[in-house]
């Protein structure tokens, strides 16, 4: 649906984009993540015919954003980073307004916001002037906005950002109600975001692509390995060793050092399951197995992982 | 096309309909047009319009440069211009919607002053044919006047420097015709004297419309809203 070639953007001498390229399938929720000034916004912008990219090309269900403008702007709705509302009017009229921009006619535009507002949660305060509400319900407003012309393709930009957490919640339950219906790109430095709503990630720092992956393989190519984490009372050193004489187990690490209650990071090559001769080596020996879990590493660490292995290099 | 021009026009007419700085200008104007009017019917004891339409294209001098430093500023500084740059709309439906908008509010405050020809007519015998092409010179004039306020208006995100910067445009091109006269001359003078607005503008309240009058109003107003299409345009460019 969405398909993005070596797309590239200087702002002077400055690359804010520098060559980043991927591809969105129809009906899916991609997650655009990176630290501040990563270049999120900038590639929003082209993504969405804002500005043109230096060089690259974007296409949008079939159409070239930059040579066929228009036409592909009819499939994309976009909610920019900084809500872009008329403060003199109530939401009930600015969603008229962009309707009727969106060609959606009398009886069809009417239902059609009515929809979109419960979907969003704005019902209650829709005759009130933008300008009077929090802004937390003009984010949903200016949400309610990409989401009336029923777009082939929605670009989000920090969608949930000066949200209080329930709002938070809702929002990115709207969002994954999407999924199928809607291709979206949604962009965030918040990474529980991503791999809540998201089925897929592209990292960007500092302009590149750092990875693009699924949340869950990301995770697992940053561990490059299976991780149990392992509870047992029982002497340290011995039980340290006794984990390591296993096979297939290629580093023991103790973690937490309480006494008598002794947490252990065993590796494993990927793919390995060695939850069951963990406990049964473990019960043989008449130690006591207090916990078994496979351990995840969150999108939060692989994120500061990427991140900070890209910093020297530049 | 013109739905999409239409409903620009119609959200900027909510605008100004909603927004203070229009009625506070617009009653100002109906105010000071009140007294002069009173001043130059009782001291000249004659029933024409012809001063007060003057006095309309000097005070709209001041009222077109406020009426127009909101229309594309004020959207580049809250961001909106985002959202309508990325709708499937064109450049030029934008800038024509807000021109038109701007256009009926000038007819709306040509309006007003109807009501002074109005009392013209109940108590004397004014000529209609002068009054009726003065107001088209007020008119056309008044249209140049926005058409150079929403250029200036697309060039910056503050609305004090539109209006400054339109307001001293308006200015030197009202004030060429006396430098003709004072300190050029030959050519010079003549091809000063040719972008004078005062000098186009004076004939049509005595009752002469002459076409070239009329291409140069209309010259300026193609020309402003072509530039600031482009204007609009340039973030495109390579």
């Amino acid at each position: 649906m969405i398909s993005v070639e070596h797309l590239t953007k200087y702002y002077g001498p400055f690359a804010a984009v520098n060559d980043i390229s991927f591809e969105v399938a129809e009906g899916e929720i991609l997650g655009f993540l990176g630290p501040n000034g990563a270049g999120k916004t900038t590639t929003m912008r082209i993504l969405t015919g804002y500005m043109p990219p230096s060089s690259g090309r974007v296409i949008v269900a079939g159409c070239d954003i930059f040579k066929d403008s228009l036409e592909a702007r009819r499939h994309i709705s976009y909610l920019p980073e900084t809500v872009p509302l008329y403060t003199d009017m109530s939401a009930r009229t600015y969603l008229d307004f962009v309707g009727k921009i969106r060609a959606l006619d009398g009886r069809k535009r009417k239902a059609r916001i009515e929809e979109v507002a419960e979907e969003t949660q704005i019902t209650e305060f829709m005759d009130k002037l933008i300008g009077k509400l929090s802004k937390g319900q003009r984010q949903r407003v200016g949400l309610a906005q990409a989401l009336l012309p029923d777009p082939d393709v929605l670009v989000l930009d920090e969608p949930t950002i000066g949200l209080d957490p329930r709002q938070i919640v809702e929002t990115r339950e709207v969002i994954r109600s999407l999924r199928g219906r809607h291709t979206v790109i949604l962009s965030t430095h918040i990474l529980p975001e991503v791999s809540m709503t998201c089925e897929r990630v592209v990292i960007i720092n500092r302009g590149k692509i750092v990875a693009i992956d699924t949340p869950e393989n990301l995770q697992r190519r940053m561990q490059g390995a299976d991780t149990v984490d392992v509870e047992v009372r029982g002497p340290a050193e011995a039980v340290q060793a006794a984990l390591k004489a296993i096979p297939q187990v290629t580093d023991v690490r103790q973690r937490g050092n309480a006494p008598d209650n002794l947490v252990f990071s065993v590796d494993s090559e990927i793919g390995v399951d060695l939850r069951e001769r963990l406990a049964s080596t473990i019960v043989e020996r008449g130690w006591g197995l207090r916990g078994l879990r496979p351990s995840t590493v969150s999108l939060e660490e692989v994120f500061v992982q990427l991140v900070t292995e890209e910093a020297p290099a530049a | 096309m013109i739905r999409n021009i239409y409903a620009i026009t119609e959200r900027e007419l909510k605008s100004y309909f909603a927004s203070p700085v229009a009625w506070i200008v617009t009653a100002f104007f109906i105010a000071m047009w009140g007294f002069l009017f009173a001043a130059i019917v009782a001291s000249g004891r004659e029933a024409v319009i012809r001063p007060l339409l003057n006095n309309f294209s000097v005070t709209f001098l001041l009222a077109g440069p406020l009426l127009t430093m909101r229309l594309i500023a004020e959207e580049a500084r809250t961001g909106t211009l985002e959202l309508l740059l990325t709708q499937p709309i064109r450049e030029v439906e934008l800038v024509l919607g807000k021109y038109i908008s701007s256009v009926v509010f000038l007819m709306f405050m040509l309006l007003m002053t109807g009501y002074f020809a109005t009392l013209l007519e109940m108590f004397g015998n004014p000529d209609e044919g002068p009054m009726l092409s003065g107001y088209l010179g007020v008119l056309l004039q008044g249209m140049a006047f926005l058409a150079i306020g929403l250029l200036a208006s697309a060039f910056t995100q503050n609305q004090i420097v539109a209006a400054v910067v339109t307001f001293v445009t308006l200015l030197i091109l009202w004030l060429s015709d006396s430098l003709a006269n004072t300190v050029l001359s030959g050519t010079a003078a003549d091809v000063v004297r040719y972008v004078s607005i005062t000098q186009r503008f004076n004939d049509m309240p005595r009752g002469i419309i002459d076409t070239k009058d009329v291409v140069f109003f209309l010259t300026i107003v193609v020309g402003c809203l072509f530039l600031t299409t482009q204007v609009l345009t340039a973030r495109r460019w390579r």
